[in-house]
């Protein structure tokens, strides 16, 4: 039985924090109070406009792969998430890999699932690895959401960020990743959604993310707790042998109704989303980093990592870290 | 085994953090009671899940007050 464990995490930011007053300043309509009130955030980091989520990636990458304690040659396979890729194609996977100096001709590519991606590339990459193909996988969530933010829209505009986190999967003997989970349902694609596409030289639809949040907020603490529940009993364990949930960070208020269906005290919650508001497929990886780097997370605890987003996606995995 | 009533009272106090006591039928929950937005989606959840029942979207925006809470789930729910 090939076993799949967690070698290493990185994760990076761009830029200085910019607080909700910063937002203020800069013109929008809101207020520290009202924005911390309702999601929990109280800053978030914009990539310069010349940064792509591929730039992202690198540095978190590199940070992943030095942790993991292997050479950028020793990855042989590359799964970016992501909802905003630098290009149409090549793919920000097939890009990273050349930015990392990767030169062993290993498979790259992107997934989309939007705020549950990084989830998806996990699980694809554990199916991979544990099927023998391959043996030491990076993968990545990053995002650049500023950039299909409309900046007139407060509802929305206040509650995203930019950044990428970034892991090294590798075989191990002993068992890491426990039990995954994935799901969709696209009859709920209206609820948030950025419904616009290049054709003919110019942008066809709407190129800003659109959201209907009561709606988004209910979805999701529903299908939150109900895969975090399916991962612990593909496992066998329970809601109390778990460190630590580390869930998609977009809204402190669904991670907080997430963790009381759970069961969950919040002192066995890590929470990024108040520092970096929500980075779409990269808030899971950073979370993870924090948790690590910040001395949250030790090696043999147990965890959950769980996301949802636009289509609707959803899906956690359990790992022994 | 304790009335409606009693129970959507029970919830809502639970749900936005204030007293029973505090609760009357006609309160509403955002200009009396201090819900905002996402506390009035958690208290339909709540009610779902105690009344197991699902209310739909377009019926959930309806409820506003503790009584309006009260006349849903009886006429909705089976006894």
């Amino acid at each position: 039985m090939i076993h799949v464990r967690i070698a290493g995490t990185g994760s990076y930011l761009p830029g200085e924090p910019v607080s909700n007053d910063d937002l203020v300043a800069r013109g929008i309509d809101t207020s520290d109070e009202w924005v911390a009130a309702r999601t929990g955030i109280r800053a978030r980091h914009l990539a310069a406009a010349d940064v792509g989520a591929s730039d992202l990636a690198r540095v978190a990458s590199e940070r992943a792969i030095e942790a993991a304690g292997c050479d950028p040659d020793d990855i042989d396979l590359i799964i970016v998430a992501t909802s905003t890729p630098d290009y149409i194609f090549p793919s920000t996977a097939a890009l990273l890999q050349s930015k990392l100096g990767i030169r062993n001709s290993c498979a790259a590519f992107d997934v989309q699932a939007v705020c549950a991606g990084f989830i998806y590339g996990l699980t694809i990459a554990e199916k991979f690895i544990r099927s023998g193909s391959h043996k030491r996988a990076l993968v990545v969530g990053a995002e650049v959401f500023s950039r299909i933010l409309d900046w007139s829209d407060r509802s929305t505009c206040v509650l995203f960020g930019d950044g990428a986190g970034a892991v090294v999967l590798e075989t191990s003997d002993k068992p890491g990743i426990l039990a995954s989970a994935l799901h969709a349902d696209g009859s709920h694609h209206p609820i948030l959604c950025v419904a616009g596409s290049v054709a003919s030289g110019q942008v066809i639809g709407d190129p800003f993310l659109r959201m209907d949040g009561q709606a988004v907020f209910k979805f999701a603490v529903k299908v939150l707790g109900e895969v975090a529940s399916e991962v612990l009993d593909k496992a066998g364990v329970s809601a109390e042998s778990v460190d630590w949930l580390i869930p998609h960070q977009a809204n402190l208020r669904i991670i907080q109704a997430t963790a009381k269906r759970l069961g969950l005290s919040m002192d066995n919650v890590i929470t990024t989303v108040a520092r970096h508001g929500n980075t779409s497929a990269a808030s899971i990886p950073l979370a993870l980093d924090v948790a690590v780097r910040e001395g949250h997370l030790q090696r043999g605890q147990r965890i959950v990592l769980e996301g949802v987003g636009g289509g609707f996606t959803w899906g956690a995995a359990l790992i022994d870290f | 085994m304790e009335n409606i009533e009693q129970r959507v009272k029970k919830i809502v106090a639970e749900q936005l953090g204030v007293n029973e006591s505090e609760i009357k039928n006609e309160s509403s929950f955002v200009d009396d009671l201090g819900a905002d937005s996402l506390d009035t989606v958690e208290l339909v959840m709540a009610l779902e899940e105690e009344f197991e029942c699902e209310i739909p979207d377009e019926e959930a925006e309806k409820i506003t007050s503790v009584q309006q809470a009260i006349d849903y789930v009886n006429a909705n729910v089976k006894k």
